[in-house]
């Protein structure tokens, strides 16, 4: 038995082809994204290495600064979106008929390619004949706002299809943890005369939270790196007002051949990403930390 | 799931009776309201590109947005799929789709059985690489992937994307199959080793087929994900020939920029096959999402 089990050379053959594409296709580039972000390269010629300067200029570029600030408040959003999304799932975890048909409409959307969405969404948002200002001027507003023309108010639109996106997938995390918790606890605490507010916020709430901390990850990290309904909406536009890093790092490799600098900006969203993930991680470990799935 | 449901509803019948009925039937109104008022935004705007997607320019700025249309205009459909290359995108998303979803499926099948069920060393290791790799964000490798496949002549080509698909799925997948592989009990090993059956054999013929259930989550879960992937496609294939239907679209609705018939009947034909396969394989599809939850 253990012999046939620790034939080296079938470990090797059953190992090779995915660990060859996981090295060739992942880790080699993150390592040569931070050697191609230490150099000045336009994609074709030759790479002149120029140490830390890409960096340098990436503390004082204003551009980038900004387009990370709309990441973060992409990230704040999407973490407050959470609430939302677990009181929608703590109703439907109640005693609710049809449950089950919920939370299946509610990822429709989930299930939609970017394009799609984001094309639909600009139809929504068009300025007159899209469905949103159709009502608004139907109900008497006169000067509707332009949505992904206005440069106070793209962020925020662009943020309503994200959720519109989103809010099945985290519903359904939540209602699954919401059902494994154990019914007995509760009964127990219907015993104890709780009121149901005290059954969510006191027992079910603790109970998930493992899931909980996944959301966080899962819902901030996201944000950091969150590209494609932005770069087909507005690419990044009007005026730089819905830049993020991925879409500044895209175009300043794909559009302006800068690809050193492009590299150094996509190095620092991979540190950026892992060291926000630990650092979530960190503040949210407790002793009985055992995140089921 | 289901099982849960009905230990719900057997405690729920031994449950005390509350003191005001009438209340709790009110409040669990307003519950029911709300959760429709949700499923009607997450549907509205589905529902809305439908409709216009069979009207005329004139029924679009004319009628109001939710008005049936007087003559639908299913022309619309005709004319996206053959003047576009709709037809085409269409085949190549399949093509990308399958051949990357049956590549990462069986490789994860095999680093996973190695993993789990064969004894070496550096499993761990091997296993923590993978997971790793969940967190890796896509635009931290999009340059010299880009100037990778350049280098070796396979930029605009589909192997690229189907390559570069596998590789990016496989954490996920294994995660996934992690789980079930090590519930299955080591007796069955041990009892073909017994009748000589070779490693390949017993791999082949007894453990995956034994993985069928969630090899089909696995393969649902990547079907979704590679049916819908831009970054890539966008990034590596320039041709038309080439091009899936996601990135198709988003360069043909470029062309129809005023044409609000022509460019909902083309985003309908888009979302269809996955509206269809939800109808179909909804319980697998939130069983696939809820497991593979790790992926934003």
């Amino acid at each position: 038995m253990d012999k046939v089990m620790s034939d080296k050379k079938v470990i090797i053959l059953y190992i090779l082809p995915a660990f060859l594409l996981l090295i060739v296709l992942v880790y080699v580039p993150i390592v040569l994204t931070g050697y191609y972000g230490l150099t000045r390269w336009d994609g074709i010629g030759e790479r002149e290495f120029i140490g830390l300067a890409n960096y340098t200029r990436l503390m004082s570029d204003g551009m980038f600064w900004r387009s990370a600030y709309h990441s973060f408040l992409l990230a704040v959003f999407s973490l407050l979106s959470l609430i939302g999304y677990l009181i929608i799932s703590m109703v439907l975890a109640g005693k609710i008929k049809g449950a089950d048909l919920f939370r299946k409409i509610y990822l429709i959307p989930m299930l939609l390619s970017s394009v799609a969405i984001a094309q639909l969404w600009m139809r929504i948002y068009h300025p007159t004949n899209g469905v949103l200002n159709r009502f608004l001027t139907s109900i008497g507003v006169d000067n509707p706002p332009l949505w992904l023309a206005d440069t106070n108010i793209v962020l925020f639109a662009i943020f309503i299809p994200i959720i519109w996106q989103y809010a099945g997938f985290y519903i359904l995390i939540y209602y699954a943890a919401l059902k494994n918790v154990p019914n007995e606890l509760v009964e127990a605490a219907k015993i104890d005369g709780a009121t149901p507010w005290q059954i969510g916020y006191k027992i079910k709430l603790p109970l998930i939270s493992g899931v909980i901390k996944v959301t966080i990850v899962l819902a901030v990290v996201g944000s950091l790196k969150y590209f494609d309904l932005i770069y087909v909406m507005t690419d990044g536009g009007p005026n730089g007002a819905s830049e993020v890093m991925a879409s500044y790092m895209y175009k300043q490799a794909f559009r302006t051949y800068n690809f050193g600098y492009g590299s150094a900006v996509g190095f620092f969203l991979l540190v950026l990403s892992l060291v926000v993930t630990w650092l979530i991680r960190k503040a949210t470990t407790s002793k009985e930390d055992e995140v089921q799935y | 799931m289901d099982q849960t449901g009905n230990r719900e509803n057997r405690a729920n019948r031994e449950s005390p009776p509350t003191e005001n009925p009438l209340l709790q039937k009110i409040a669990k109104g307003i519950l029911y309201i709300f959760l429709i008022a949700v499923a009607i935004i997450q549907v509205l705007p589905l529902y809305w590109l439908f409709l216009f997607s069979l009207k005329s320019n004139q029924e679009v700025f004319n009628l109001p947005p939710l008005a049936l249309p007087q003559d639908p205009q299913w022309e619309n459909y005709a004319r996206v799929w053959t003047q576009g290359n709709i037809g085409q995108y269409f085949f190549n998303s399949v093509f990308i789709t399958a051949s990357a979803v049956i590549l990462t499926v069986l490789f994860a099948s095999l680093v996973t059985f190695a993993i789990t069920r064969m004894r070496w060393k550096l499993n761990k290791l091997v296993l923590g690489l993978f997971m790793v790799g969940l967190m890796i964000p896509v635009h931290s490798t999009l340059i010299p992937l880009f100037n990778f496949f350049l280098n070796i002549n396979l930029m605009d080509h589909p192997l690229a994307i189907i390559l570069t698909y596998t590789a990016f799925n496989l954490p996920i997948t294994i995660m996934i199959l992690l789980g079930f592989y090590y519930t299955l009990p080591r007796e069955i090993e041990e009892a073909a080793i017994m009748d000589g059956c070779s490693v390949h054999r017993m791999f082949f013929r007894i453990i995956f087929p034994m993985t069928a259930p969630v090899v089909a989550t696995t393969a649902i879960i990547n079907m979704i994900y590679n049916w819908n992937e831009f970054v890539f496609v966008n990034t590596f294939i320039s041709s038309d020939r080439f091009k899936t239907l996601t990135v198709g679209i988003q360069n043909f609705i470029g062309q129809y920029s005023t044409d609000w018939g022509a460019i909902g009947a083309t985003l309908m034909i888009s979302i269809l096959p996955i509206l269809i396969a939800f109808i179909l394989l909804s319980n697998s599809i939130v069983e696939g999402i809820t497991s593979g939850s790790v992926k934003g």
